[in-house]
């Protein structure tokens, strides 16, 4: 059987990036270019900024891409490209590009779901990786829990009814003016925090065990802050972080648990910028030790929107037969 | 030479091919529907029509800006990947000289006007001379209504009206126009693509033209979010 190489290109939020991947699992080339400077200036992500800076950077990141994997455009055997969920007009850059380059190189065109792209960053990570497994994937715009049937087959089991976890960092950051993004910089403060010094709730939502909800979380924390300024106390942002970070991390652990002891997989996966929190990877993976299940994490660069999450999702796709048609447009609520 | 002109700056969604003399083809629709589910399957529709094969157009024309910011980023992204894939440059064409070059040959000024919200049109000011030269007279820019009918009553010449800002803006010209007025008929009363690629042409003789990696669209506004800032640091300053 031959070679299978895919251009994944994704465009759902701030960073513009492309890759070519090999059979789902090796990386060629995983170009991105990241808008996190600009959006800085705003406390976080401008959407028509954001849209014009993709239409600035596509065709460089997709030519370095092809380029750094030395490949022709030729040499493709498809293009993969986020359809949804994300921003609309980021999300239209990607497509109408992705669209325009395959149809006039006579590629196949497979629209992927970036929260499958995320998932699939595990395959990279880990080649020996195969369905069935539980993955939690969170980001700034996604918490979700999953069961991966199969390449591309999910059933989520919960999902977060308000904030996405990334979301909530990002909030509190600004709170104790951290500033954006928030999920990095809480990490690093916390690490001068005590955990225990504050103690933050961990909502539960009623009737489903499964799913998240972070907007209590977040304003227990701005209520702590009034309070303590009320009470002229001065806060310490890095007990602040510490304990905000051990509430969201001790509320996804807990959900990992329930289903890990629910479903029997033997195998449970990390995935999403958030993935990349160093607390968060070393409570799930003590959790996976204590349980006797095998933990995977994607590196950092493949936890962050790339393109060869994209690619990688898309193989599965093309392996499959599926492809789109020139009229796919972008579906920013899609779901998984 | 042949080239491929692209609008989807407004409501019109449009592509046509242009060979040296002659429009091949084109496809124009002016219905609300979104262009990222229509400009593909239309260009791939026309290409199959002329039976043309694409590796044959040697530019692709667009209209630049300015015009919605949603049809311009959907235009730019499928012009970028076009031409990035077949390897031509990218003529960048003012949105609102296209639409003016539309009535090729007038002896009277003409005004597009393009819907630009917040009683503002995106406008400028066009005429063929006697030779039939195409001259700007004023550059295309948002400006409000009543700056713009005040100019061409300043001018006190014979004027045609066109673009989907004509419908928004007819009101207030019938009641403050003091020069003898009209409105393009339908067939040139909005962007057309083959417009874009005949003027597109002029420009690719003076050597106007960029690569699918420098262009940009010209939106010829920022977006709120710097408006403000700049209104912020301006007020701090």
């Amino acid at each position: 059987m031959s070679d299978i190489k895919i251009l994944g290109i994704e465009s759902s939020c701030d960073e513009t990036a492309a890759a070519v991947v090999v059979n789902g699992r090796k990386v060629l080339s995983n170009e991105i270019s990241t808008q996190i400077p600009i959006h800085t200036l705003y406390g976080g992500v401008v959407p028509e900024i954001a849209s014009r800076k993709h239409v600035e950077r596509i065709t460089q990141v997709v030519d370095l891409a092809l380029k750094k994997a030395d490949t022709r455009p030729e040499e493709l055997d498809a293009v993969a490209v986020t359809y949804g969920p994300g921003l609309v007009g980021p999300l239209l850059v990607g497509v109408s590009f992705a669209k325009a380059f395959a149809y006039a190189k006579q590629k196949p065109f497979i629209g992927i779901n970036h929260i499958s792209g995320h998932i699939s960053a595990n395959y990279i990570e880990a080649p020996d990786l195969k369905p069935p497994f539980l993955c939690l994937v969170v980001s700034g715009g996604h918490t979700h829990l999953v069961r991966v049937i199969d390449y591309g087959k999910y059933e989520v089991l919960g999902r977060t009814v308000d904030d996405a976890a990334g979301e909530a960092f990002d909030k509190v950051a600004r709170a104790i003016g951290l500033g954006y993004p928030g999920g990095p910089k809480i990490e690093k403060a916390a690490k001068n925090g005590d955990p225990d010094s504050i103690e933050f709730p961990r909502a539960k939502v009623a009737d489903h065990p499964y799913d998240f909800s972070f907007s209590g979380l977040k304003s227990a924390v701005l209520n702590y802050l009034n309070h303590e300024k009320m009470a002229g106390h001065e806060i310490n942002r890095d007990n602040v972080a510490a304990s905000f970070q051990k509430a969201v991390v001790g509320a996804l652990t807990d959900h990992a648990e329930m289903a890990i002891d629910e479903f029997g997989e033997d195998k449970f996966a990390i995935a999403g910028g958030v993935a990349s929190n160093g607390a968060l990877r070393a409570s799930i993976e003590a959790l996976c030790d204590r349980k006797g299940v095998r933990f995977y994490r994607p590196a950092p660069i493949l936890c962050t929107d790339n393109g060869a999450m994209i690619a990688a999702a898309g193989y599965y796709e093309f392996e499959k037969g599926v492809r789109s048609g020139l009229d796919l447009n972008a579906e920013p609520s899609l779901a998984l | 030479m042949r080239i491929l002109g692209i609008d989807s700056s407004g409501l019109v969604a449009s592509a046509a091919v242009v060979d040296d003399e002659v429009l091949l083809g084109e496809f124009t629709t002016d219905y609300k529907k979104t262009h990222s589910t229509t400009l593909m399957p239309m260009l791939d529709e026309l290409i199959r029509m002329l039976g043309i094969d694409l590796k044959s157009i040697d530019a692709i024309a667009t209209a630049a800006g300015p015009g919605s910011f949603t049809g311009l980023r959907i235009g730019a992204a499928t012009v970028k990947g076009l031409a990035y894939a077949l390897g031509i440059p990218v003529i960048a064409v003012p949105t609102v000289d296209a639409i003016a070059y539309g009535l090729y040959g007038s002896k009277r000024l003409i005004c597009p006007l393009m819907d630009a919200r917040r009683q503002q049109a995106y406008s400028g000011l066009y005429r063929f001379d006697e030779t039939n030269e195409f001259i700007v007279k004023k550059e295309q820019a948002p400006e409000a209504i009543e700056d713009i009918i005040n100019r061409i009553n300043a001018e006190d010449e014979p004027v045609t009206f066109l673009g989907d800002g004509v419908p928004v803006f007819r009101d207030y010209i019938e009641r403050n126009a003091k020069v003898d007025y009209d409105f393009a008929p339908p067939f040139a009363s909005r962007q057309r693509a083959g417009t874009v690629a005949s003027l597109g042409r002029k420009y690719f003789d003076r050597e106007y033209y960029t690569s699918a990696e420098e262009f940009r669209p010209d939106y010829l506004r920022q977006s709120q979010a710097e408006r403000e800032r700049a209104e912020k640091a301006g007020a701090n300053a």
